[in-house]
């Protein structure tokens, strides 16, 4: 198995169905003024779990160790890995030393993103701590990275009359929670993406990273960013976009105008599609093909990381996903639009990728 | 003597049991909403344990991977489970959950917890066609 995923680069996606891992990896990809293709790992949404003592949820742990194992073994290594957010299930200072001691075995450097369970016991402070601002901006061979924190939401919700801070946590932790509060950037945050993307060139390729998807797919159970079409805006200028974000543990991609939209797999436990629902609509991405239905039979199963590989400016996501069959979704030149390498035809869906 | 008031008995009974049985099928809308509030208020207990409120020794809960209990499908049970080899009832794959994601004993068939669990879960899924045995 590790001569496959080290021999991933060379071989393509395709020969990965041996493969291992909950991890996604990235391919972004140039054009002729920049010849460096790149790859970066994407790990996200571990949700490490405090017990008791030196107690945390073994599952949990046992998913981010072994994406973290597996990211250290590419060849070529990955220039970087993004964190896509809740390290943490209740935003302790126990549970995010725990989920970076564990990260910190990880080669090269970590870019991080907060996520919800990160922030609502002390609204991000032990996390900005630990790790520094949680929106900020940086460039890697000719590519501009933003990373924002799209988790915030309504002062009249986050500072209304709790009894403990703990109370807000447990409150934004529950996923199907009808008194919850939808996330946004904020306009603090928009404003100072406004200004940063001010000093780039137009034909500089984008990627923007989130924990919240910045497209609207369910509300009930924030796959939603309630300002998504003021940051999508100011992204509308920039000739090839790509948003990546966690928060929803499952395979998801779109293109809308010229953004195009990639999930991460969660290292922790995965998520039903929101369609499953049967007392609500919502809004999922027809260009998605769904991922296989989650077999809670196998510990790992329907978890996993990414690599992503990025080439003429655009991005490719290749899902490591253990017991299931890895896959690749590309952007497509011709078509405009990311599409999974050998699913896309209704004709080659399998029938564990019917959800109801 | 014996005899004639067991027959006397008999004959009473056969009189008390028709009686009721009338009676049992005159309820008004006030049973009917009693009822449903009785049902509603078990729902309400299930949805509770489902979202923290059963005891999970290692903090896990049952709503982390199934949000208003998506994925779990109660319309189609029974159904050969694969992963046990046998034909199961919703019940059982709850303790499955219970032992394993929750690291927990599994809870009686009967138990008061069971009964709200299930018509959470169920509750949620309302409206949705019966189709036991699909995967």
């Amino acid at each position: 198995m590790s001569i496959k995923r080290r021999d991933f680069l060379k071989t393509g996606g395709a020969l990965l169905a041996a493969g291992s891992l909950p991890l996604s990896l990235v391919e972004v990809a140039f054009g002729k003024n920049s010849p460096q293709n790149f790859t970066f790992a994407f790990i996200s949404d571990s949700h490490i779990t405090h017990i008791k003592g030196n107690e945390f949820v073994r599952n949990w742990d046992m998913g981010l160790k072994r994406a973290i194992a597996e990211a250290n073994l590419m060849t070529p290594r990955p220039d970087f890995t993004i964190y896509g957010g809740d390290i943490a299930q209740l935003g302790t200072p126990e549970e995010i030393d725990h989920g970076l001691e564990l990260l910190g075995a990880l080669r090269g450097d970590v870019r991080y993103v907060m996520g919800e369970h990160d922030y609502y016991l002390d609204l991000g402070d032990y996390w900005r701590k630990q790790l520094g601002p949680d929106y900020y901006s940086f460039d890697h061979k000719g590519v501009h990275f933003v990373v924002l924190n799209s988790i915030v939401t309504y002062d009249e919700w986050t500072h209304q009359d709790w009894d403990t801070p703990m109370a807000r946590m447990k409150e934004m932790a529950r996923l199907d929670n009808p008194n919850g509060s939808p996330f946004m950037v904020g306009p603090t945050q928009r404003e100072w993406l406004r200004k940063d993307l001010e000093k780039v060139d137009k034909d500089t390729p984008l990627v923007v990273i989130s924990h919240s998807p910045l497209q609207k797919i369910y509300k009930g159970w924030n796959f939603w960013t309630d300002d998504a079409e003021e940051v999508q805006a100011l992204l509308k200028p920039f000739r090839k976009v790509t948003v990546l974000y966690g928060h929803v543990h499952q395979i998801q991609y779109n293109q809308i105008g010229n953004i195009s939209f990639h999930a991460a797999m969660a290292t922790a436990w995965p998520w039903p599609y929101p369609s499953t629902y049967s007392q609500e609509a919502s809004y999922m991405p027809k260009l998605t093909v769904e991922m296989n239905r989650a077999d809670p039979f196998f510990e790992r199963d329907a978890t996993g990381w990414q690599f992503i590989n990025m080439h003429s400016g655009n991005v490719d996501v290749h899902y490591t996903l253990p017991d299931n069959t890895n896959r690749v979704v590309a952007f497509n030149e011709d078509k405009g639009h990311p599409e999974d390498t050998k699913y896309q035809a209704e004709a080659e869906q399998i029938p564990p990728q019917e959800h109801y | 003597m014996l005899t004639r008031i067991t027959k006397a008995v008999l004959c009473a009974g056969a009189l008390t049991l028709a009686q009721p049985a009338a009676q049992a099928e005159e309820f008004t809308e006030a049973d009917l909403k009693s009822w449903e509030e009785q049902f509603m208020t078990v729902v309400k207990r299930g949805e509770k344990l489902f979202h923290g409120g059963l005891e999970s020794k290692n903090t896990v809960s049952c709503d982390q991977c199934h949000p208003n209990a998506t994925n779990t499908h109660p319309e189609t049970y029974p159904k050969f489970q694969q992963q046990l080899g046998k034909v199961a009832v919703l019940s059982e794959m709850i303790n499955w959950c219970i032992e394993n994601p929750l690291e927990t004993e599994p809870l009686a068939l009967d138990d008061p917890r069971m009964t709200a669990l299930q018509a959470y879960i169920t509750w949620e899924r309302r409206g949705v066609e019966l189709a036991p045995g699909k995967h």
